[in-house]
């Protein structure tokens, strides 16, 4: 599949703010947030900046941006419109959380309740959102048990390691919870993302150009010629295949960036007091971002799509 | 509403496609393009028409695919479009409502002022039918030439869409697949219609008719191939030394 960087940005920059939104959120139902003005200032206007940014982003993969606001209105069928009604709804506790923390109710009842509805709101958003992708069945690599784990990891280990790097710089002792936090979530995503790769490297979907062609009783089908000498929408969008030499490169680099790296980072950083602490962990959060790029054009681009065993692709 | 109709349809209107008779003319496809071009959908846009890289939306495209190993094997000719399925996932993962399936007659069609050109709908089609028109920035589509089948402005022969009026080797047949006295379902029935990727639970309403069994054309024994030429002497010589 043809991988829009409009979309890997979408998807990324939400999965993390929404990541730092669920830890501020969880952290204020625990009654572990911390009030300072500064702190709470920068943490949602990190998060919900960077949700902003995402969805703003998605709207430039649109022929017609300026229709979007049709997009809130099929949420009885479609993910992408629940995706869209979850994530402005998103907006209301998260925002609230941080007037009643400023207002100087941390700790209170009413900032527990809205940091869970917080924390709840912004993990159904990431799920609707890898519904999307998780509903699609002519796409094996997305149709399947992984993907939703997948986004949800991702986003939180992103979302923590940012958190984590907030708190470091603003010498808050939130920090510590938050780091380990993002060690285990960088843990899950290294473990999720080899047994994912794993998976659709020895899988195919249930599509073949026998049943695609309904030629199967006469034998094995190849294609022979395309129906035109140039290329199309279709060929362009479902057929953009990545080498496997490079395949490999950049699964190493999401891996080491994405997962290894940050996690050192940050388990240095735990044990650094001060400002190299605080630079130790914006260092890992930007190294954890940036891995979770990679791994997410790879999302794209190694996803095969069965309408292109029309145009003689080995499998779908 | 992206939502399927509640009752099915109450007719299923579609396409048999005869694999044993397409000849691979594309005249089907050139024909589509002709009409839709200026119909419902209008324009088919191209891009760089006249230019090194020429592409454009098609809502019907014939490919031609191999099947089968040596003198079993078969060269069959391919047009492929929308299959206007029972289930169509393209039109429930719509967030608009612009892809919709009517329930009169089960035609998926989209519309073209309500559409935001996510895309989405072409990833969720296994067949490939849909076709993003980048100049217009809205999705397009097969619409089964609504504007033809029921226009009492053109005379009842031409009531049917565009590729299947024009098809000289009869491949293409249009009807009621609900219906199983149609002409069409009796085809089906009669020569074994196949849907396209059945397994994807998509349920197409349009169906395949395989190419039919070969008759007469065996393999050839070795005799039969060199027959004996019945003549002697030097001819017989000459036709023993040329057919070594």
């Amino acid at each position: 599949m043809n991988p829009a960087p409009s979309v890997i940005v979408f998807t990324v920059g939400s999965g993390a703010g929404y990541g730092l939104l669920a830890a501020l959120g969880m952290l204020a139902a625990l009654g572990l947030m911390p009030s300072d003005t500064a702190v709470v200032l920068a943490g949602f206007g990190l998060g919900l900046g960077l949700v902003t940014a995402g969805l703003l982003s998605s709207t430039f993969h649109l022929g017609h941006p300026e229709r979007a606001w049709r997009a809130f209105s099929q949420w009885r069928s479609s993910w992408l419109s629940r995706e869209a009604v979850a994530a402005v709804l998103s907006y209301l506790p998260a925002t609230g959380l941080a007037a009643v923390l400023l207002a100087g109710g941390a700790g209170g009842a009413l900032a527990g309740m809205l940091g869970a509805l917080t924390a709840l709101f912004a993990a159904a958003t990431v799920v609707c959102t890898a519904m999307i992708y998780r509903c699609l069945k002519p796409i094996h690599a997305w149709h399947n048990r992984f993907t939703v784990p997948g986004y949800l990891i991702i986003g939180a280990a992103t979302g923590l390691a940012l958190a984590h790097a907030l708190f470091a710089a603003f010498g808050e002792p939130a920090a510590f919870a938050t780091g380990v936090a993002a060690l285990a979530a960088l843990a899950a995503g290294f473990l999720h993302k080899r047994a994912y790769w794993r998976f659709i490297d020895s899988t195919s979907g249930p599509a073949t150009a026998e049943s695609a062609t309904g030629l199967g009783a006469i034998g094995r089908v190849r294609a022979l010629d395309p129906p035109h000498t140039g290329r199309n929408f279709v060929m362009r969008e479902m057929g953009f295949a990545v080498a496997r030499k490079h395949a490999e490169t950049l699964r190493r680099a999401a891996l080491i960036g994405g997962f290894v790296l940050p996690a050192w980072g940050i388990a240095i950083g735990l044990g650094l007091r001060g400002p190299g602490g605080a630079a130790v962990a914006f260092a890992a959060a930007a190294v954890a971002v940036a891995g979770a790029l990679v791994e997410r054009w790879l999302f794209f681009a190694e996803a095969r799509h069965a309408a292109m065993l029309y145009y003689g692709t080995a499998s779908a | 509403m992206t939502s399927l109709p509640a009752a099915p349809p109450a007719r299923r209107l579609g396409l048999v496609i005869d694999l044993d008779t397409c000849v691979g003319c594309h005249a089907c496809a050139v024909n589509c393009k002709e009409w839709n071009t200026g119909g419902h959908a209008a324009p088919l846009t191209d891009t760089d028409p006249y230019g090194a890289d020429p592409t454009g939306v098609w809502f019907n495209r014939v490919h031609s695919f191999e099947a089968g190993e040596g003198l079993s094997g078969r060269t069959v000719h391919f047009p492929r479009s929308c299959l206007h399925c029972d289930e169509p996932l393209c039109v429930t993962v719509c967030p608009t409502g612009a892809s919709y399936k009517r329930a009169e007659d089960g035609i998926v069609l989209v519309n073209p002022d309500t559409c935001i050109g996510c895309k989405l709908c072409s990833w969720a089609c296994p067949y490939g039918a849909r076709e993003y028109d980048e100049d217009e920035g809205v999705m397009k589509k097969c619409t089964l030439c609504i504007d033809r089948i029921a226009n009492e402005t053109l005379p009842e022969i031409d009531r049917v869409p565009a590729c299947v009026s024009t098809c000289p080797a009869h491949a293409r047949h249009f009807g009621d697949l609900g219906d199983p006295e149609s002409a069409v379902s009796r085809l089906v029935a009669e020569r074994g219609g196949v849907d396209l990727m059945p397994e994807l639970g998509y349920r197409p309403v349009n169906k395949y008719l395989p190419p039919r069994e070969r008759r007469g054309c065996e393999s050839p024994s070795e005799p039969e191939r060199f027959p004996e030429s019945g003549v002697s002497g030097f001819f017989a010589w000459v036709d023993r030394v040329l057919s070594r």
